[in-house]
């Protein structure tokens, strides 16, 4: 009987408060998306498909549809092996530094997808220096491998690892050992037990992700656009990019249409994925206390070198082929220890004022984003914690749809809603506050959910006890309920600080001079051939991001269950 | 402090009801108990007398004060009711001391530094936790835990005190130690408090008066000796102390005394005085004795040894299962002759 606190007495300064917040939160989040799907159903104000009749018509989204389903579902593919492998051998054995690999196995989640691409090509093709210095470049001339569909596939794929590798280590976890165990006792072995007892048990979970992977992939923008377009192979985003840059705004309605579609396969996508968790909840009964761990005996030292030599690979190498990219006077010229300079660094990090103003912008977004959240989240999450009202509800379920749409679907979305504030003249398309809104709208899922998680764990009578002791509203989010969740905002806002500070597909599509983030600068500089100076701000990059994945994985002790998006 | 008076309080969950047209009151300074199962409410009535839920029907009065009325709406938030309530979670907040946790309550109510420790120190010397004052409550076994949540609701000195099921988390024998400590708080503060339990040996320990809950209503609400030896019906016959219920075959009356046919025996029977018409009667292992003449035959089925006695389960001929004790051991199945002495009867429909 204490679930059911809907209706309950508590105070109507809380509804009051819940229902303000909450408004502010659905204006953030679906107003845009809203937005989108009335320009794309209308033409002029008046209700009319004929303009997404015309635009599907057109041979250039047909075949970039095709190319980023083609794309996104082998890259999914491509994840899916290795992720599921990585998953298996990492939740059922015994291996040893479980932690360290799987720290290190959420890097390439975490790092900028154009990062990627960038550090990828300087380990492949006739002009990677450090191919170069080892003296096994292919000849000049040669094609970049990676500026193939192969190369976007295989690309996405390790990028996008990490999201099956989590989803479904969580499911295996979930699987109480005595599943197993009765298994073996009715005299099911090795293999047998694999096939019959942990599959079915962890599909729904690896369908799943599956699911969510492919969402990923098909609104990836940073690896399309860095390997396609030198290609001449254009993907449903890039496809969006290219017409608004070319174009810019007066094509919008078209662009809309073609966000639409985006949206609409990756809905499909959403849809599937949720149908997937809740099948998954069928299963989780019984007691969890002890995870599966299964000996691998002998082979256990093999598997660990193929694990660590698998993370050197995908981790590593790339990110010796930015340094020694980084390092040389220009680009094609051999690594030596006469030819090593930092005026790559130097010049980057000090002397480029477009880098600077780069750093600051998106310094100041990712900070204000995490700030503004933490603001908005904190108390949203734990009215509707308290008070489960039906638009609560309902929220609760469409909140994730800004963070999980593409990008591309949520910056078009922000432009048509920003682009004439209603009832002035005044727009905000083109200044940094359409970006610091987008962020807003994008990373709030980010927030919310860490909050949420600690914040259901949060025992009520916590709260009413200051309640029954007279505490207002006020007096208890400050004394009591802003203390308790604390850990779980720090680790949301660090996670929205790290993903915000590396954003490249919505500041690409929102950016103009001056508002410029270091994920367009980066994009900006490899496309004018500054190669060095882009692998130097790269690494950059990199170093900061794995030093706040380092301060989350050192206070993750200390923080709820559930907080830590890789620590499940 | 205050007395309590609810009238015809209900509330329905999303369409089931949890309460049903509750009418009590419960006096200045009593120490009341609501026992029953769990899902019988009390739970539910503990919250809307402290306001996290606001009744859907009747109204809820504390002392002179409207506390809710569901006619006009009115439910004051708990914030300004000024009751007590100590959790089954304890719930000390964990980020503050002991002492802050005791203080917290007069920091609301703006009193000066001096007055909140003064009275701090009253209320921890009170639940003997001087020496826990600057401890956190993760620090603290479960029983100083529970000690520092009543030091927390007397600090503010509340018109009353609820308590819900504040002992189910402790063990057995802290159980005991606990119960004395809040009978020992009662006496000295005489604040009216309000006790939520499953557990009836600890209902009849400490309670003036047992209000017995099910289905939403209350049973009977009287002193534990009452319910105990004059149930009303046979939900509180069977939920209080161990007995059985069995119908009343005939029914012959002699002036005031009553002559009943149970089990095909002819027994006296007691019963209310206004009570006309019984249909059933409580048979308690008092009203049992093992005699060599006892006219109801029946056979041992279980035996359990309670320390100094033995309860003996037996089925009669027709078969009843009666509970029985005695000193002598007796092996199952051993054939027994049973008589029945005044047994207490009510009407049950």
């Amino acid at each position: 009987m204490m679930s059911v606190t809907q209706e309950n007495g508590g105070s109507r300064s809380e509804a009051r408060l819940l229902s303000a917040i909450l408004i502010v939160a659905i204006c953030l989040t679906l107003a845009p998306v809203v937005r989108l799907f009335v320009e794309g159903v209308t033409d002029q104000g008046s209700p009319s498909l004929a303009l997404m009749r015309d635009v599907l018509a057109q041979p250039s989204t047909m075949s970039a549809l095709k190319h980023s389903l083609v794309t996104a579902g082998f890259g999914t593919l491509v994840s899916l092996v290795f992720g599921a492998a990585f998953a298996f051998l990492v939740a059922l054995t015994d291996l040893r530094a479980k932690a360290a690999l799987v720290f290190c196995l959420m890097i390439p989640m975490m790092i900028p997808p154009q990062i990627t691409a960038l550090s990828w090509t300087q380990i492949m093709g006739p002009s990677s220096v450090l191919l170069k210095t080892l003296g096994i470049a292919p000849p000049l001339g040669a094609p970049q491998p990676l500026y193939s569909p192969q190369g976007i596939i295989f690309l996405l794929g390790i990028q996008h690892m990490s999201i099956i590798f989590l989803t479904l280590r969580a499911g295996l976890r979930s699987i109480p050992q005595d599943v197993v165990e009765a298994a073996r006792i009715s005299g099911a072995k090795g293999l047998r037990t694999w096939w019959q007892v942990v599959m079915p048990l962890t599909l729904p979970s690896l369908a799943a992700g599956t699911a969510i992977t492919f969402v990923t992939a098909l609104g990836n923008f940073g690896i399309p656009a860095m390997l396609g377009i030198p290609a001449g192979y254009v993907t449903l985003p890039t496809l969006v990019y290219q017409k608004l840059a070319g174009m810019g705004t007066t094509v919008l309605a078209e662009i809309s249409v073609l966000a639409m579609l985006i949206g609409a396969v990756a809905v499909a996508g959403i849809l599937l994925q949720r149908l997937c968790q809740s099948r998954q909840k069928l299963h989780l009964v019984g007691s969890t206390s002890r995870p599966l761990a299964l000996p691998l005996g002998a082979a256990r030292l093999p598997v660990e070198i193929l694990l660590w030599a698998a993370v050197f690979v995908i981790l590593v190498l790339p990110m010796f082929g930015l340094l020694a990219t980084s390092l040389v006077p220009a680009y094609g010229v051999t690594l030596r220890f006469d030819t090593v300079t930092l005026a790559s660094w130097h010049e980057v990090l000090f002397r480029q004022p477009v880098t600077s103003r780069a750093f600051a912008n998106s310094f100041g977004l990712a900070a204000g984003a995490s700030a503004a959240l933490v603001m908005i989240c904190l108390p949203l999450a734990w009215l509707m914690e308290r008070r489960k009202t039906r638009l609560a509800r309902i929220f609760d379920s469409l909140l994730d749809l800004p963070y999980a749409l593409p990008g591309v679907v949520l910056s078009i979305a922000m432009i048509l809603l920003l682009i004439k504030l209603p009832f002035t003249e005044a727009t905000l398309y083109g200044t940094i506050w359409i970006i610091f809104l987008a962020y807003l709208a994008r990373f709030f899922a980010v927030m919310f959910r860490p909050v949420q998680a600690s914040l259901k764990q949060f025992d009520p009578a916590m709260d009413e006890a200051a309640q029954s002791v007279g505490a207002s509203l006020y007096r208890r989010l400050r004394d009591v309920i802003f203390p308790l969740s604390a850990p779980a905002a720090a680790a949301g806002a660090i996670l929205v600080f790290l993903t915000a500070f590396n954003e490249l597909t919505v500041s690409a599509l929102l950016w103009s001079s001056g508002t410029e983030t270091l994920g367009v600068v980066i994009f900006n500089l490899d496309d004018s051939g500054e190669t060095g100076m882009a692998s130097a701000l790269a690494m950059t990059i990199v170093f900061v991001v794995v030093v706040l994945m380092a301060l989350i994985q050192l206070f993750s002790r200390r923080f709820p269950k559930g907080v830590v998006p890789w620590q499940t | 402090m205050a007395d309590i008076d609810l009238s015809s309080v209900g509330k329905t969950f999303a369409g089931t009801p949890a309460l049903k047209d509750i009418t009590t009151r419960f006096d200045d300074g009593e120490f009341i108990a609501l026992l029953g199962p769990s899902g019988c409410g009390k739970t539910t009535l503990l919250r809307i007398l402290a306001g996290f839920e606001a009744p859907s029907s009747g109204s809820l009065r504390v002392g002179t004060r409207e506390m809710a009325n569901a006619q006009t709406g009115a439910n004051l938030p708990p914030e300004e009711r000024n009751i007590g309530f100590v959790f089954q979670s304890y719930a000390l907040w964990p980020h503050m001391s002991v002492r802050r946790n005791v203080s917290y309550p007069l920091e609301i109510r703006r009193l000066c530094k001096s007055e909140i420790a003064k009275h701090a120190d009253a209320a921890l010397a009170s639940t003997g936790l001087e020496k826990y004052a600057n401890r956190m409550p993760s620090e603290l076994s479960g029983g100083q835990r529970q000690r520092v949540a009543l030091a927390r609701c007397l600090v503010s000195d509340p018109c009353a005190v609820l308590l819900d099921e504040p002992l189910a988390n402790l063990d057995v024998a802290l159980r005991a130690t606990m119960q004395g400590v809040f009978t020992d708080f009662h006496k000295r503060t005489g604040a009216t408090m309000v006790y939520v339990t499953h557990d009836q040996a600890e209902a009849m320990a400490m309670a003036d008066r047992i209000a017995v809950m099910d289905q939403g209503r209350i049973q009977q609400f009287d002193t534990p000796q009452t319910l105990y030896e004059r149930p009303k019906n046979r939900f509180v016959a069977e939920f209080v102390g161990r007995g059985t219920v069995v119908p009343v075959q005939e029914l012959k009356k002699a002036g005031d005394a009553r002559q009943a046919r149970i089990l095909g025996t002819e027994v006296a029977v007691q019963s209310a005085r206004q009570e006309a018409q019984v249909s059933h009667v409580c048979l308690r292992p008092e009203n049992i004795s093992i005699t060599e003449t006892g006219d109801l035959r029946s056979k041992v089925a279980r035996v359990t040894y309670m320390g100094g006695k033995y309860l003996l389960e037996t089925v009669t001929d027709c078969g009843a299962r009666l509970f029985a004790e005695t000193r002598a051991r007796f092996e199952v199945g051993t054939q027994l002759g049973l008589t029945i002495t005044t047994p207490w009867a009510f009407s049950e429909d």
